[in-house]
């Protein structure tokens, strides 16, 4: 039987320690919404969305209610837009079209974004993907709740450095867009290596076409609770410390497993996976910085960090992986600086550099996340900079992620504010050697060997 | 789930009464306490109780809202939960 410690510490977990579940995504998919007839398809999207997400909040809210543990967002993910727009949209303007019906679709269903407003290129573009990737600067300056993904490589084909190129330019542009809320366009705009089909975390998240009609999935959260338990070991070998990661985590993704199966039981759709993710939030004590700062770092970013972040990373795994069933999506601790008020502060005092967030995106969960930089910042360096990180995720067989802001009008030392989860971001320093002749090339880097790995 | 047990947590500082009128309602109500554990730490009042809520005839979440108000009235945080939350988190 239950006893009363144990209802005082879950209790204390959420009360106290900022564990939620962040979110819980429904995966729908818009294959069968398909026209050639550009009204056709959006009508058919807004009245399949409407009628596969209209249960989503109210029985979230529901569970929220029932187990008192905060859901904190309700999110959709869809089809690839580029699959699902290709017979209808000829125009750029088309696929703009499209943006505006899923942002309805989504303002109805009451779900904060919706993700899959996205392309999969990692080895070519059709002249379709090639719209909706020129599409996106305007499609998220129009809407509020769309997010954007591209995929510009995989360890199985290689990386499309010809959209590596074209990505550097629509995110300068999508920055142009939304100058006027300092640029806030891209912080709903990623660039994604290895993109998983059932990542419910925004802005990468798609409903992928191995999937089945509509799957619920669910990412949880706990940087507070990892951290608390930390405490208690303070000074002790790296067994302990280990052992207590992976036993909290295992809690916190048993919460996960539970929302995620009461989700699927009461609106009728299949529970797909858990993602097993520590997702800061720019509150005190909800954030992975001072994790790794409890764990004997004066501050992020210091020598040692990126061993305690993959140690951290390789726990969570090792805890979670034990507590639930079925794991996908991410699955790993988010580095994002703006989401995370201890990464803010290592980045403001020049503790954390994004040349060490670059190294650390090699053994945590996804990539450079939520990073200010300045306006001024070339696209043939924001392509760089994308290549690095499709390049790490490529060879080490992980996903990899960029969601970078170069925020118009701000230099290094400015701040940029996007309100709420989002945050505010010190815009941080880039490398100022130019890496456009590389860039300038075109073509694809080959895939890998997948032998003699040193 | 209708037939799953349920927890009710009271924590606040300790006063004359608070069980009393916390298990008044509950009777009224018609659910049933089937275990109570109680701890006071430095003053501070902790309760636990296992119920079922089957035999009432008010919605879950109406029962919750009822004892939160009630909680709120006597100065303590009164909290009803369903117990799988605590089980999955707690047990292997």
């Amino acid at each position: 039987m239950i006893n009363i410690n144990e209802v005082i510490e879950t209790n204390n977990m959420i009360q106290k320690e900022n564990l939620d579940v962040r979110t819980v995504t429904l995966g729908i998919s818009l294959l069968d919404c398909v026209s050639d007839r550009i009204d056709t398809l959006c009508d058919n999207i807004r009245l399949k969305i409407a009628r596969t997400a209209k249960g989503l909040v109210p029985v979230c809210r529901e569970i929220e209610r029932e187990y008192a543990i905060p859901i904190v967002n309700k999110r959709v993910s869809v089809t690839p837009i580029s699959l699902v727009g290709a017979g209808a949209c000829r125009t750029e303007e088309d696929f703009v079209r499209v943006a505006r019906a899923l942002d309805e679709a989504a303002r109805e269903a009451e779900i904060n974004f919706l993700g899959g407003y996205s392309a999969l290129v990692s080895k070519g573009m059709t002249r379709a993907d090639e719209l909706l990737i020129n599409s996106i600067p305007r499609a998220l300056a129009e809407t509020e709740r769309i997010c954007a993904s591209v995929n510009v490589g995989s360890t199985k084909t290689g990386i499309n450095m010809d959209a590596v190129r074209l990505m550097g330019s629509i995110i300068r542009k999508t920055a142009h867009l939304t100058a006027d809320r300092d640029s806030i366009g891209c912080a709903r705009l990623v660039v994604l290596c290895n993109a998983p089909d059932d990542n419910p975390f925004m802005a990468g998240a798609f409903h992928g076409v191995t999937e089945t009609d509509s799957v619920i999935n669910v990412g949880v959260s706990g940087p507070g609770v990892i951290n608390h338990a930390i405490q208690t070991v303070k000074g002790r070998p790296f067994g302990e410390l280990c052992d207590t990661i992976k036993k909290t985590a295992f809690k916190v993704t048993r919460l996960g497993q539970l929302v995620a199966q009461e989700a699927s039981r009461r609106l009728g759709i299949p529970y797909g996976i858990v993602d097993l993710s520590l997702a800061p939030t720019p509150a005190v004590g909800d954030s992975i910085a001072e994790i790794l700062e409890s764990m004997g770092l004066e501050k992020a970013g210091a020598p040692g960090t990126t061993a305690a972040l993959a140690l951290l990373n390789d726990q969570v795994k090792k805890g979670g992986i034990m507590a639930s069933s079925y794991v996908g999506g991410l699955s790993g601790a988010f580095i994002p600086v703006s989401e995370d008020h201890g990464m803010i502060d290592a980045a403001s005092c020049g503790a954390l550099t994004l040349e060490k967030l670059e190294a650390m995106t090699c053994v945590c969960s996804v990539g450079l996340d939520m990073i200010a930089i300045p306006g001024s910042t070339p696209q043939s360096t924001i392509s760089g900079i994308i290549a690095d990180e499709m390049a790490i995720g490529m060879i080490n067989q992980k996903t990899t992620a960029v969601r970078i802001i170069p925020v118009e009008g701000k230099s290094v030392g400015d701040r940029a504010s996007f309100g709420g989860l989002l945050g505010y971001a010190p815009v941080m320093a880039v490398n100022p050697w130019s890496s456009r002749d590389f860039i300038d090339r075109g073509g694809r880097i080959p895939a890998p060997v997948h032998s003699f790995k040193n | 789930m209708s037939e799953s047990k349920s927890i009710i947590t009271v924590v606040g500082k300790d006063q004359v009464g608070i069980i009393a009128r916390i298990t008044t309602y509950l009777y009224e109500n018609n659910v049933n306490i089937e275990d109570i554990t109680q701890s006071i730490v430095a003053g501070y009042f902790n309760m636990m109780m296992i119920v079922d809520t089957s035999g009432s005839e008010k919605a879950f979440i109406t029962l919750s809202e009822e004892l939160e108000a009630l909680g709120s009235r006597i100065g303590v945080m009164v909290k009803l939960q369903r117990e799988d939350i605590f089980k999955s988190m707690q047990r292997i």
